[in-house]
């Protein structure tokens, strides 16, 4: 039951198998940082080996490809490309933004003294972790792991390895690990949703909660309509490799016959394309946080904005078809897509304007969160405006499948996201851990980061426009592409950098774990509920029930005397309706 | 699923006034919704694609399996009144309700495999046809689930025995009951487009 605890757990009952919201979220955090680093480093592998086809592999070419001096062979990129996709966005973004923001913030944000259901929160991070060892371990089984992209599109994932032992079982513990990460999901999917609808404190109305939480809560919602969906599909994928079915398989590899490649692509896209909303919103909620916590001001708009979210719910689950327009479907069924997506930038517009409107005026603070947040306001602009041209059929067919694509996901999911992630971090790290990071280094990090993700990422649309594809292991055995290969190289060593920035952030984090300043309960001085909490928060989260008595944004408020904030549960003044 | 079986009245205020277990089972059954929308859609999408597709009667018993839907009918009848005897605070029914729901479940499962056994006999199998793949992925998923649920039911039987269930609290009872008539729904859906169309 909710918030009865036993007082003093032993060790395991703290610090493994927990059910305290607050250490679930550690386990997250810690599991997604370090699958971030894998995944990381498999960005490092793909873009050495792009700046430089001919030579050998750094670090591990020699050891592994001895009979070709050390050259990374196609297969081995198809899986670098591969298992990046999918680790950052099952196992790195999601745990990090949803699973450990979201357990640690939605019961500190809401008021509540822990989850809805503590035993399924621990479940969920096992499973997901079972998850995580079965997709790493997919790399040690004969003929490696998986090389069919993240997107794992039939027919290449779901041609049968009884027939064709040579195709090895790696694609099937991608499967499988899958199904772990979205079982994980799931189960964290539905305490979050009965955590914010039944677990508010007192005074807490939906219309009061902080907009991190409401991202957290469509994100939710979104993840339980929808990873169902595509698991559905993976199951199908796996019943073709391991029985030798043809749900999704067509011509002479087809066992029988009637089987539909592009029925997987439309189950798979009706997942996909919510799953890039499930992890942006929760970002989007926290820089609404952010930008109006370091502005002192109350966030523009702020109806507005949750209602707004609340519409690109509702439409992204009905866009998924705008990653289809060279796949064969019907073009006339494209321009109801390309009329729908379209519309979704009207709700973006909406909030991404209210962020301005929030920053205008504002006495603003540049600390290291508000950096991060205001890097996302920049990045996912660029992210946000490419994406328009994917989305009008008759420039997608020209883009398509080239590296403009990859730098517009890149701008808005893995820019935008890691800079969420560690904006997320900077801002919580005190109340989480009890201590501060050091501030200048933050921003140090904070400004390597920035220029070298936009060298990266801008350099992708770049030579994406001119024509280059993506996922292929040596661009110059195409002439048309050798021009590009200066560009190549730029990206290569600039992601060299970016990978060295991070370091940065690694011993600013690990270190200040230890040695850091030790916080106060306050030290953004902002509003939320999570921030009345002792630092760091006991089990149970607050002393006594928070009674809330206003919106989260109140700064400079006439009521708050001669403070310029004013606590949700702050009894002292008057309560005013929002 | 372990939860706070009454809401807090402190939060009354700020609730769904729904009990969290409750609406935890609801939200979980929209997931299956959409897991089972995406199984019964992809179906009709190849079957609608398919040029050929042979008439169901030819392979499948459907007499058999209109006993079974019975069957399976009859088990969300004993669970409606096993629920009903709970909240009226009667623990000895509700035991006997819950054993003839478990024993009509597995009397489902039991004539389901030996369905299966009987049509591969007949070659009809996974690999034969489309339809086949078909039929054997959405009723093994359905079976797999029926298992699920008997298996909760068991427990819940275990519970009930040791009297753990009384007039005022059976949330549990309650919610293995949504997921069993859910399943039960889903059957009589499956049994229609599969196998009577």
């Amino acid at each position: 039951m909710s918030g009865d605890v036993d007082p003093k757990p032993g060790f395991i009952r703290t610090y493994v198998f927990s059910t305290d919201h607050k250490m679930i979220a550690k386990q997250y955090l810690f599991l997604g940082i370090f699958y971030l680093l894998i995944a990381g480093l498999f960005a490092v592998q793909i873009r050495m080996q792009l700046a430089h086809p001919d030579a050998e592999a750094p670090l591990i070419g020699k050891a592994l490809w001895p009979q070709t001096d050390g050259k990374m062979p196609p297969e081995f990129y198809n899986m670098l490309f591969t298992m990046h996709g999918s680790l950052m966005v099952f196992f790195a973004i999601t745990p990090i933004v949803i699973g450990a923001f979201g357990n640690f913030v939605i019961p500190l944000q809401i008021g509540a003294k822990d989850m809805a259901f503590p035993i399924l929160n621990m479940l969920s991070f096992w499973v997901m972790f079972i998850g995580g060892i079965v997709m790493a371990a997919s790399f040690f089984v004969p003929h490696g792991a998986a090389t069919a992209g993240w997107t794992a599109y039939a027919s290449l994932s779901s041609s049968s390895e009884v027939t064709s032992p040579i195709l090895g079982h790696g694609q099937t513990f991608w499967l499988l690990g899958i199904a772990f990460a979205g079982t994980s999901s799931l189960m964290g999917g539905i305490n979050y949703i009965v955590t914010v609808l039944n677990f508010r404190c007192r005074g807490m109305k939906l219309l009061r909660m902080p907009l991190t939480t409401w991202g957290l809560f469509f994100t939710a919602i979104l993840n339980v309509l929808w990873v169902p969906v595509v698991a559905a599909a993976l199951f199908m994928v796996l019943v073709d490799r391991l029985f030798g079915t043809s749900f999704f398989m067509a011509g002479p590899l087809a066992s029988v016959e009637g089987g539909q490649p592009l029925l997987y692509q439309h189950l798979f896209w009706g997942f996909g394309h919510p799953e890039v909303y499930i992890l942006i919103l929760p970002v989007w909620g926290l820089v609404g946080d952010l930008l109006s916590v370091f502005s002192r001001k109350p966030a523009f708009g702020y109806k507005a904005t949750v209602y707004s979210m609340a519409t690109i719910v509702i439409l992204s689950q009905i866009v998924w078809g705008h990653h289809l327009f060279t796949s064969g479907m019907n073009p006339l069924l494209g321009h109801v897509f390309v009329f729908l997506t379209i519309t979704i930038s009207v709700p973006t517009s909406i909030f991404f304007l209210n962020w301005l409107a929030t920053l205008w005026r504002g006495a603003i603070r540049l600390t290291e969160p508000m950096l991060y947040a205001l890097g996302i306001v920049f990045v996912f602009c660029i992210g946000g405006l490419t994406g328009l041209f994917n989305a009008l059929q008759a420039l997608d067919i020209y883009v398509h499948d080239t590296y403009f694509v990859v730098g517009h996901f890149h701008y808005t999911l893995a820019a935008s996201v890691l800079f969420g992630v560690f904006a997320g971090i900077h801002y919580w790290f005190p109340k989480m851990f009890g201590r501060n990071m050091n501030a200048r280094m933050a921003k140090v990090h904070f400004c390597l980061t920035f220029i070298f993700l936009n060298c990266v990422f801008f350099s992708m649309m770049y030579v994406g426009a001119g024509g280059h594809m993506r996922r292929i292991s040596d661009p110059t055995t195409y002439t048309f592409l050798k021009d590009f290969q200066v560009w190549n190289r730029f990206m290569g060593y600039s992601t060299l950098a970016l990978a060295a920035a991070q370091l940065l952030f690694a011993w600013n984090f690990f270190h200040s774990l230890f040695f850091g300043k030790k916080a106060q309960q306050n030290p953004w001085q902002a509003n939320t509920l999570e921030w009345s909490a002792p630092t760091p928060p006991p089990h149970g989260n607050f002393l006594s029930p928070p009674k809330v008595a206003r919106g989260p944004y109140e700064f400079n408020s006439p009521l708050s005397g001669d403070r310029d904030w004013l606590m949700q549960d702050d009894p002292a003044a008057t309560a005013s309706d929002s | 699923m372990e939860a706070t079986s009454s809401i807090d009245p402190e939060l009354e205020f700020t609730s769904t006034g729904v009990n969290s277990s409750k609406l935890g089972m609801w939200i979980f059954l929209a997931s299956e919704v959409m897991f089972f929308t995406g199984l019964i859609g992809s179906y009709i999408v190849l079957r609608l694609g398919s040029d050929t597709w042979p008439d169901p009667s030819q392979h499948l018993a459907t007499s058999v399996l209109a006993i079974n839907t019975f069957v399976l009918i009859c088990s969300s009848l004993s669970m409606v009144l096993g629920l009903q005897a709970i909240s009226q605070g009667d623990q000895k029914k509700l035991t006997k309700y819950l054993l003839i729901t478990i024993l009509l479940g597995t009397t489902f499962l039991v004539i389901k495999v030996a369905d299966y056994v009987h049509m591969i006999h007949n070659n009809f199998t996974i690999t034969s046809s489309l339809f086949g793949s078909c039929y054997y992925f959405l009723t093994g998923f359905h079976g797999l689930h029926v298992a699920g649920g008997i298996v909760t039911l068991v427990v819940v039987l275990i519970m009930a025995k040791k009297g753990r269930f009384s007039k005022s609290h059976y949330d549990m009872v309650e919610c293995t009951g949504l997921y069993w008539h859910f399943v039960d729904l889903v059957w009589i859906i499956l049994f229609a487009i599969l196998c009577l169309v």
